[in-house]
């Protein structure tokens, strides 16, 4: 694995349940300054994997190397530490809803720094431009629309400039418009901080314009990898259902269920 | 037959007991962990004090006219009573008592339970819900510390002024229909209450019964919003059993407190 990795997950293995994994023996890399992509069906494990990258869950077996700390082996205030380091975009932007806009990005700021209100609101400005809504600092989160509050969030999660920027189901819900916006602002924010990013995502054709690499997992494996060209020439019967959305493949149209004519009685009366 | 069905039911019985005991730990554990993680709350105390504001003078109109109302049907009642014993003129006494005794900390304590701490749980259990104090978790700041304690603060330090707002209220409501409306002497009224109400016995008890039942319905409401399940149904029965359960507490509270304070009249 290359040495100047931002995040090094090692036979990570995890199960809430013995009897059932949700992540079995997972080796990933991830470089910095690259956006990485991880993806695959709902309930494949992989927001367990963010969870485990986030420190939020400790592995049942491996390492997950995150900013070269073992995320297991620290205890709360490393960990706190460590995360200041780190941003996170949840999937609906999870903005304080009794906090305007402009305190929503001030909000880390004051939390972790004793910076001068006059230097405070020079930064949030920054950020706000970056995302475009500097004109919109005054509104309160429900005054905006799902794009709005996404960004709106993403400055916040950059507002301490992180190394480290993750993205759990950053695409979902968003208009056209919305969504080229935000993809760009990945990729912008990425190169301009130097900053490493990972997506964790379902919206393959979306997610496969703005990434470098993607990692594709299902059933709590990872079972392709490559480069979005390399993904979108796969082979893999299960990598090709989900890249072209297929109905049938791999992943049954019909929940498992008895016979057709026995649930609709059929001969039976 | 018959033993299968009796042996089921005891074990239901007996999952209800331990998960009630279990859950009685865990709130504890959860109090005992906010208390130490006020720092934030009492340094930066603006923070709570903006939870003053929502819980404690949001709350005053519902507390001030409902204590009036209570205040106006003592005296009414009271005066009834009292008159055909010819202690009319008690009435103030009567009024004073029951409100600064008893009236003014448990209705004041059932309102604030169903207007700040349902208010509270919904709060934060919405939070949770809409991923707020997760967002909050990742950005390195303890949201029971942040977001818990100035409430629960807020809540605490509410109360028992909520609750002697009330009885004030009461008392000017008990002689508004005593003295202005029946005719009761103004000058008995006052008198006789400002003799017989005691600084210790009576003012100081009906604070600390206040106090108790801000603790209880304040740390049952931040407690009941921060486990409540992540959806609309699940804060939706948090707060229905936030009001249930801090009801019922003041009233236990209540008696115990009274049992513990009763001096059979030997003072």
């Amino acid at each position: 694995m290359p040495q100047d990795s931002i995040v090094e997950i090692r036979n990570v293995s995890f199960a809430y349940d013995a009897a059932q994994p949700v992540l079995r023996d997972i080796n990933m890399a991830i470089p910095r300054g690259s956006v990485v992509g991880i993806m695959g069906q709902s309930g494949c494990g992989k927001t367990t994997l963010l969870r485990i990258i986030m420190g939020a869950l400790r592995p049942s077996a491996g390492s997950a190397q995150v900013l070269g700390a073992d995320t297991a082996k620290l205890d709360t205030a490393a960990l706190y530490a460590q995360r200041r380091r780190m941003g996170m975009l949840f999937q609906f932007g999870a903005l304080f809803t009794d906090l305007s806009v402009y305190e929503n990005v001030a909000f880390p700021l004051r939390e972790h720094t004793t910076l001068p209100e006059d230097l405070i609101r020079d930064l949030v400005m920054l950020k706000l431009n970056a995302v475009g809504l500097r004109g919109a600092a005054a509104l309160m989160p429900t005054a905006l629309s799902g794009g709005m509050a996404r960004r709106v969030a993403l400055a916040r999660s950059v507002a301490l400039d992180p190394q480290l920027i993750l993205y759990d189901e950053p695409f979902t819900g968003l208009d056209p418009i919305s969504f080229g916006v935000i993809t760009r602002l990945i990729r912008q924010l990425n190169d301009s901080l130097g900053a490493t990013s990972l997506i964790v995502t379902h919206d393959v054709q979306e997610a496969l314009g703005v990434v470098d690499y993607v990692y594709f997992m299902a059933a709590g494996r990872v079972i392709a990898q490559g480069t979005p060209a390399e993904i979108r020439a796969s082979a893999e019967p299960f990598v090709n259902q989900f890249v072209n959305g297929k109905r049938d493949g791999p992943v049954p149209f019909h929940y498992p269920a008895p016979g057709y004519a026995a649930d609709l009685a059929v001969g039976t009366a | 037959m018959l033993a299968a069905g009796l042996r089921a039911q005891l074990e239901r019985l007996g999952g209800v007991v331990t998960s009630t005991i279990w859950r009685l730990g865990y709130a504890s554990r959860f109090l005992a962990y906010l208390v130490l993680h006020s720092g934030t709350a009492l340094r930066r105390f603006r923070l709570t004090i903006a939870e003053i504001y929502f819980a404690g003078v949001l709350s005053l109109v519902i507390i001030l006219v409902s204590g009036l109302f209570v205040g106006m049907v003592l005296s009414l009642q009271g005066y009834e009573t009292l008159q055909r014993f010819g202690a009319s003129e008690s009435l103030g006494v009567l009024v004073a008592l029951s409100l600064v005794r008893e009236l003014g900390p448990v209705v004041a304590g059932l309102l604030f339970a169903s207007r700040a701490g349902s208010a509270i749980t919904a709060e934060i259990g919405l939070m949770k819900a809409t991923e707020q104090l997760a967002a909050m978790e990742m950005m390195a700041v303890d949201p029971v510390a942040r977001v818990v304690a100035p409430r629960f603060w807020g809540g605490v330090i509410s109360m028992p002024l909520l609750a002697a707002l009330f009885s004030a209220s009461g008392i000017f409501g008990g002689y508004l229909i005593g003295v202005q409306l029946i005719g009761v002497d103004a000058g008995a009224f006052w008198s006789q209450m400002q003799a017989a109400v005691d600084w210790s016995n009576d003012i100081m008890n009906g604070v600390i019964k206040s106090v108790v039942f801000g603790v209880a319905v304040t740390w049952i409401a931040v407690f009941e919003g921060f486990d409540a399940p992540p959806t609309a149904e699940g804060v939706s029965r948090a707060t229905t059993r936030t009001v249930v359960t801090s009801s019922l507490a003041i009233l236990a509270l209540d008696f115990i407190l009274t049992a513990l304070m009763f001096t059979g009249g030997s003072r």
